[in-house]
């Protein structure tokens, strides 16, 4: 490929040659005595020396400009990003060339929150938001969230700036700053990547990865934008080309196998729909309702109307009665089965009953890589379909209508009402369970909810970050966006700000449930929220600990039976208590709190809320029981 | 009641009446809240209060649990110790009706 710094050495290469002569090829220039350097002839040459012509030191057209061409052809909303000398041809392609408008870029602090943006973005609009990060150290910066995106199969499209040609690098920092295998770092958790050297090859390998980002299983795609292949002009008689994007159909389950399902759910007494990451969009949620109204089936997890009857939120019992489970998309389904008791001596209780049938469907098998373990143990099935649940739904939900007799049909409807009622009795019983601690401090996390609910709940609002309540009307598909594949913390503050990005064009009021120890990892994405006017208002659990590892190390200094006192030495957020509302106010963010007493907590939310309604972020710190 | 003295008996004969006062501080510093909040209330363990199990089903299950909670054994906490915490879960009151609460019916 042509290369701007070789151009211009070699000039003065030749200039200095002319006007001293030549050095015998190999030969070493003998060190010059006391550390004193005398100039060479050709160096003096070449810097007092007249020069033949002018230095070319600009470009009408760099290859960055067409790259920006490949990303509008690709759609991109925006493009995120922390700056780094590796992608600044294409970071100045994209303001200036491209105007800065889709794809716009969003100034961020660290490349953890541009990923993890990506993936929130994408857990709402069902595609990419493309990120730019910077060779080595960015990507290392970005590997959790990338690692997040593929355990959580979210399609994240990354560019990685990086300097392949060694002799074209600056001394000192690019050397850092590059590789020759910039993404072996996070192959083993990516779908695809490739390293293009040429424009037409850029061009085709990046619709090619959006195809395959968008193929599911979804997942990450990288693709390595050289700094040269960017920086250098384009050649006036290089012909380019974008080839046409067409998006795969999603694999449906194979007809055979679905039918075997299909007798085997109208047949069951006690069949169980685990949902889990099932629906990926608002007609997937559609589907669903309709397979669950068709079977009178109950329907566990996943993106299923929580006032639905068939709604059975914390159905371990159920699972226990069944006889027929059919998991869709469930990341762990040996672990919703089965558990493992974390006790000296482990023990794995089976919650199922023996002769139930299991039944997957599962696109991961599809793509799938053996060092990370996020594909979880082994499920032990009696029919397992490797493909898309939601692309395989139409076809099952045809050949169980085929099946239901009239007879059939009667008795489903009474399993129906059974669990409309059984429905009923969780609504009132999590009803009856948000009292306890009603007025306590710290404030429960059911009040929590319940006050954000009383605000939110005549809006049309998504859940970027948390879990709702099951009290909350959880009615289409982008009321929940859920939380971090691989539950990788620090994906929560960034994640729902990229999620609160593609709810703004839509108006929605974009709210997150969000935990205290994750927001410290990446607390710039407040500022971003900030600066882009990114409306979204996060409310504080702040437990001030990161709980979780509070209760392993109770749990150890209890089975060592020494210390139980010292649980939160290394694992709390105290002393100073950290003033969230301060430092979101320090990153030009509403910031309400800390909210000790629950009384306070609806007004403060009010006032949170009149914040972004005006398209501002917000927070409000709550002090909050530990779950 | 009558249980309830009979159940405390071992304890009443050696120790001093539990402490509701000193159970709520060492519920919090010995872990408890943890799982089950500073008030008993549950969360990622059981709600223990109010109306707390019988004092020695609540006794047997902190010393040899059966599910996921760690063992307390008495090296770490005494049997006066689980009293007072015991006396602690007894002495936090009824929350108030659902129904009494308007943003609990919306």
């Amino acid at each position: 490929m042509p290369n701007r710094r070789g151009f211009l050495k070699g000039a003065a290469a030749g200039a200095a040659a002319l006007a001293a002569g030549t050095t015998p090829a190999g030969a070493q220039q003998p060190a010059s005595r006391r550390g004193v350097t005398v100039p060479s002839a050709s160096a003096l040459a070449e810097e007092t020396g007249p020069v033949s012509s002018a230095e070319v030191l600009t470009a009408d057209r760099p290859g960055s400009d067409f790259m920006v061409d490949v990303l509008k052809s690709l759609g991109f909303e925006y493009i995120c990003a922390n700056p780094g000398s590796s992608f600044r041809a294409l970071h100045e392609s994209i303001l200036n060339y491209g105007g800065n408008k889709a794809p716009e870029l969003i100034t961020c602090c660290h490349e953890e929150q541009s990923v993890a943006m990506a993936d929130g973005y994408a857990k709402i609009e069902g595609k990419p938001l493309a990120v730019i990060a910077h060779s080595t150290v960015g990507l290392q910066h970005a590997s959790m969230a990338i690692y997040n995106a593929y355990a959580g199969r979210s399609p994240a499209y990354i560019i990685l700036g990086n300097t392949i040609d060694a002799t074209a690098r600056r001394p000192g920092v690019e050397w850092y700053h590059s590789a020759q295998d910039a993404v072996a770092m996070v192959r083993d958790y990516s779908k695809w990547d490739d390293l293009p050297i040429s424009l037409p090859h850029f061009a085709e390998s990046a619709v090619r990865a959006y195809q395959i980002a968008l193929t599911p299983p979804y997942g990450p795609v990288l693709l390595v934008a050289d700094s040269d292949l960017q920086e250098t002009p384009i050649a006036s008689d290089l012909k380019l080309h974008i080839p046409k994007l067409t998006l795969s159909s999603p694999p449906a389950g194979d007809m055979a196998a679905v039918a075997e399902v299909a007798k085997l759910l109208v047949a069951a007494e006690n069949p169980v729909l685990l949902a889990d990451r099932a629906v990926r969009t608002a007609d997937g949620m559609k589907l669903l309702v309709e397979l669950a109204e068709v079977l009178q089936a109950p329907v566990v997890g996943g993106k299923f109307p929580s006032h639905h009857p068939l709604n059975q939120a914390g159905g371990r019992g159920l699972i226990g009665s069944a006889d027929v489970i059919v998991g869709m998309e469930v990341a762990d389904l040996w672990g919703t089965i089965n558990t493992v008791r974390d006790q000296l001596h482990r023990s794995v209780q089976t919650f199922t009953r023996p002769g139930t049938k299991v039944v997957s469907i599962s696109a991961v098998n599809l793509d799938i890589k053996s060092n990370y373990q996020y594909f979880q143990r082994y499920p032990e099935t009696d029919i397992s379909i490797a493909a898309d649940a939601e692309a395989t739904l139409p076809y099952l939900i045809e050949a169980c209508k085929r099946l239901i007799t009239a007879d059939r049909k009667r008795t489903l409807e009474e399993r129906g009402r059974k669990l409309a009622a059984a429905h009923e009795q969780g609504m009132e019983r999590a009803r009856t369970e948000a009292t306890y601690g009603w007025d306590s401090t710290p404030i429960s996390t059911a009040r929590l909810s319940a006050e954000i609910w009383e605000v939110i709940r005549d809006k049309d609002w998504s859940l970027v970050g948390g879990a709702p309540s099951r009290l909350w009307n959880v009615d289409t598909v982008y009321r929940t966006a859920g939380g971090g594949g691989a539950a990788g913390v620090g994906y929560s503050a960034p994640g729902s700000v990229g999620a609160a990005l593609a709810n703004r064009k839509y108006g929605r009021f974009s709210v997150a449930i969000q935990n205290d120890g994750d927001l410290m990892y990446a607390p710039g994405a407040l500022w971003t929220a900030a600066h882009h006017r990114i409306p979204l208002m996060s409310v504080m659990h702040n437990n001030r600990a990161y709980h979780q590892e509070v209760m392993h190390i109770q749990r150890m200094a209890n089975r060592h039976q020494r210390g139980i006192t010292n649980a939160g030495i290394g694992t709390t957020l105290t002393d100073p208590n950290i003033d969230y509302a301060t430092v979101a106010r320090g990153m030009g963010v509403h910031g309400e709190g800390p909210i000790t007493d629950p009384k306070d907590l609806g007004p403060a939310l009010r006032r949170a809320m009149a914040v972004v309604m005006r398209g501002e972020p917000a927070l409000v710190d709550v002090v909050t029981q530990p779950r | 009641m009558r249980l309830l003295i009979l159940s405390f008996l071992p304890l009443m004969l050696t120790a001093q009446t539990p402490s509701a006062q000193n159970g709520r501080k060492i519920f919090d510093s010995y872990g408890c809240y943890q799982c089950h909040d500073h008030d008993g209330h549950g969360g990622a363990g059981a709600r223990l209060a109010p109306n707390p199990i019988p004092f020695a089903a609540f006794s047997k299950y902190v010393r040899q649990p059966t599910g996921e909670m760690p063992p307390y054994t008495k090296k770490v906490v005494s049997d006066s110790e689980l009293a007072d915490i015991y006396a602690y879960l007894q002495s936090i009151p009824q929350p108030p009706p659902a129904k009494s609460i308007p943003i609990l019916n919306h």
